[in-house]
């Protein structure tokens, strides 16, 4: 069991140089990152800068070209397509910004997805924790339905269920709100805020300084670096927002 | 993961996209249909003819003319005659293992009787014949030793021959014209049948050897002489003695071949089978041919299966599929479909065979074991047809495939 001093997120000297050689792209260029358990944290920065780059090797997905990447203290480096998978399956939920659900599915079945390759067996099949996940994200009644039946901010809320359903360390968001409107925007901070206030940490990537003002804490990128790491003094409170905008209307 | 839950995916995925799984489906549906028809087919020809080597009469050996290659028994076709009478009479004389001895002279021709004329198979014998051959009367009696020695214008009818010239009364009594001369009908014989290659063998009289050498000599050739053992285990040295007999008679000095050619029941039962065999396995092997096109279909619309789900194939890897789970769930995707195809395949193939049997009277024999096959078979099809595009999934990259649009 990782104890509370080892950091969720240690990456030291990370870089990730795409398409070696006369035209190489150096996507990251030395990042030095710590994130602690419990944290909040937006990523910010112009297109190119290496955002998502950066969220596929947090998530496992993809390996630094060199340097030294730990997750709840375990050193990927070397690790094989298959330990990778498992690191996903045991620490890491997903949350993307085209919601990427699997179409014709229902709710309760895109959640149970993660279940299926659960190799740690956590999950006993008779006590499945995909319906509690779907309440936990406000989705109880919709269970059943099919992503084309739902809206954005709902079909967002059920990826974000999916992401959590199998208890991770660690949740990634790359750019969620980005194909939904402002207010639904909100409403999916407010949800993220409310998780991490339940102890999950939470990384997420965003153009928008108005979903950035949700975090804890904001990491700007530019070129492959690391140019600012601020902690935010008074975070936003998105569910405090959306109640004055119902009292407003 | 759980067979269950990839056998659950694989069918929520193929249900889908049912027309295209069902026209996929509908390649190894008749290609399992097509293998077990022609399989039945062959199958069902080779017990006819198993049937009816049988049928020839039991513990029996035949002498031909002409030499054979060494154990090639399919080449024994005689080059030029040197069987006679005497050659028969000798072996019945001298042969101690040979319980009955009978030359066999045949002949085409014109017989009239009864009810008009009939043109078939006259073969001269003698008495044996009928218990070389196991071959009981209907009505009256075979010819006897009397008959043979006292050269008897008498004659027993095959069924086919009984039917035609006397369709409403029993023929025995009557008198017929063989080649115009007259002969008395004495028997007639029991129906055996028509040979796999379709020829009637009822279809046919029998006289004397004696009558059909002193009556109708320039139209006979001695073909055969048969011969029936004691027992079965007597038959490899009876063939021994038939041929120190036959080579003693026809004075072959000793490091010549011989000029006749001795088989028993089992070589002519293996010279039949090999060529019926041949081609079963021929019709099998075409059949086998749909079975890969349908492969191939499967195959193809798995590689058509793999693109569209791409983003799919890389959801499941970003959420902790290894690559053999993609692997897997395709594999047993395929699978299914081809197991579902044989299936019906199978049940399709079992009607056309039962279908076909019905239509054109032929002997279809349809055995578990080619059901249990074509099954194995379609499943191997789906194993192997699925494992290309399997892998396929299986290689993504889940960055790329999460990107893919
Ligand atoms: N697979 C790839 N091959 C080559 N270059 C890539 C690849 N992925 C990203 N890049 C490049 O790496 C840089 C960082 O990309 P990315 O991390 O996607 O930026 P962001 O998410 O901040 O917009 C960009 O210049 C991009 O073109
Ligand atoms: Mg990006």
């Amino acid at each position: 069991m990782p104890t509370a001093d080892i950091p969720v997120i240690r990456l030291q000297g990370v870089t990730k140089v795409y398409s070696p050689g006369e035209n190489a792209v150096h996507a990251l260029a030395g990042v030095d990152l710590e994130i602690r358990r419990g944290e909040l944290v937006a990523i910010m920065g112009a297109s190119g800068s290496g955002k998502s780059t950066m969220m596929n090797i947090l998530g496992c997905l993809d390996t630094p070209t060199a340097g030294r990447y730990e997750l709840d203290g375990i050193d990927i480096t070397g690790l094989t397509k298959n330990a990778l998978a498992d690191l996903r399956s045991l620490k890491i939920g997903f949350v993307f910004q085209g919601f990427n659900l699997l179409a014709r599915t229902t709710a309760l079945e895109n959640v149970e997805l993660p279940l299926l390759y659960d190799r740690a067996g956590r999950f006993a099949p008779a006590a499945s924790p995909a319906p509690e996940a779907l309440r936990r994200v406000g989705l109880g009644e919709r269970m059943h339905h099919v992503p084309s039946q739902l809206s954005g901010g709902q079909q967002q809320r059920v990826a974000i269920a999916r992401a959590l359903v199998t208890n991770p360390s660690l949740i990634l968001a790359d750019e969620p709100t980005g194909n939904l409107d402002s207010h639904t925007s909100l409403e999916i901070m407010a949800l993220f805020q409310e998780l991490n206030a339940q102890g999950i940490t939470i990384v997420l990537v965003t153009h928008e300084p108005d979903i950035a003002a949700h975090a804890h804490r904001v990491i700007e990128m530019r070129d492959g670096h690391i140019v600012r790491d601020a902690r935010v003094d008074a975070p936003l409170d998105a569910a405090a927002e959306l109640a004055q905008l119902q009292v407003a209307s | 993961m759980k067979a269950s839950a990839l056998v659950r995916i694989a069918t929520q995925s193929i249900l889908r996209n049912k027309m295209r799984t069902l026209l996929t489906m509908l390649g190894i549906v008749i290609g399992v249909a097509a293998v077990i028809v022609m399989v039945a087919v062959g199958q069902g020809a080779q017990a006819n003819i198993e049937a009816q080597i049988r049928g020839l009469g039991t513990n029996m050996l035949m002498v031909m003319a002409g030499s054979s290659s060494q154990g090639g028994v399919s080449q024994g076709a005689a080059t030029f005659n040197r069987l006679t009478i005497e050659d028969a009479e000798k072996l019945e004389r001298e042969a101690t293992l040979l319980a009955a001895v009978s030359p066999v002279v045949f002949s085409r021709g014109q017989i009239i009787g009864g009810a008009g004329n009939w043109r078939t198979a006259i073969i001269g014998a003698a008495p044996n014949y009928q218990t070389i051959r196991d071959w009981p009367v209907d009505s009256g009696s075979f010819f006897s030793a009397a008959d043979l020695r006292s050269v008897r214008r008498v004659t027993v009818l095959g069924r086919t021959v009984a039917n035609a010239l006397f369709p409403d009364a029993d023929p025995v009594g009557q008198q017929i014209r063989v080649r115009n001369v007259p002969f008395t009908v004495i028997g007639v014989l029991t129906a055996k049948g028509q040979t796999a290659g379709g020829n009637d063998q009822d279809d046919t009289i029998l006289i004397p050897y004696t009558t059909a050498r002193a009556y109708l000599s320039g139209h006979f050739r001695i073909g055969q002489i048969i011969a029936s053992t004691f027992s079965p285990g007597d038959i490899p040295a009876a063939q021994q003695e038939i041929r120190a007999i036959m080579r003693e008679s026809h004075r072959i000095p000793d490091g010549d071949d011989d000029d006749f050619t001795i088989r028993n029941q089992d070589d002519i039962a293996a010279a039949a089978q090999g060529t019926t065999r041949v081609m079963s396995l021929l019709l099998a092997a075409i059949a086998s041919i749909s079975l890969l096109v349908g492969g191939i279909g499967i195959m193809n619309i798995m590689l058509v299966s793999v693109t569209e789900r791409t983003r799919e194939i890389g959801i499941r890897m970003a959420i902790g599929a290894r690559g053999s789970d993609v692997m897997a769930q395709f594999l047993v995707e395929s699978i299914v479909i081809s197991l579902v195809g044989g299936l019906i395949g199978l049940a399709l193939g079992f009607a056309s065979g039962v279908l076909l049997a019905h239509l054109t009277g032929w002997a279809v024999a349809m055995s578990p074991q080619a059901a249990l096959i074509a099954i194995a078979f379609s499943a191997a099809v789906g194993v192997f047809f699925g494992f290309y595009p399997a892998r396929k999934a299986a290689a993504l990259d889940p960055i790329q495939a999460l990107r893919y649009e």
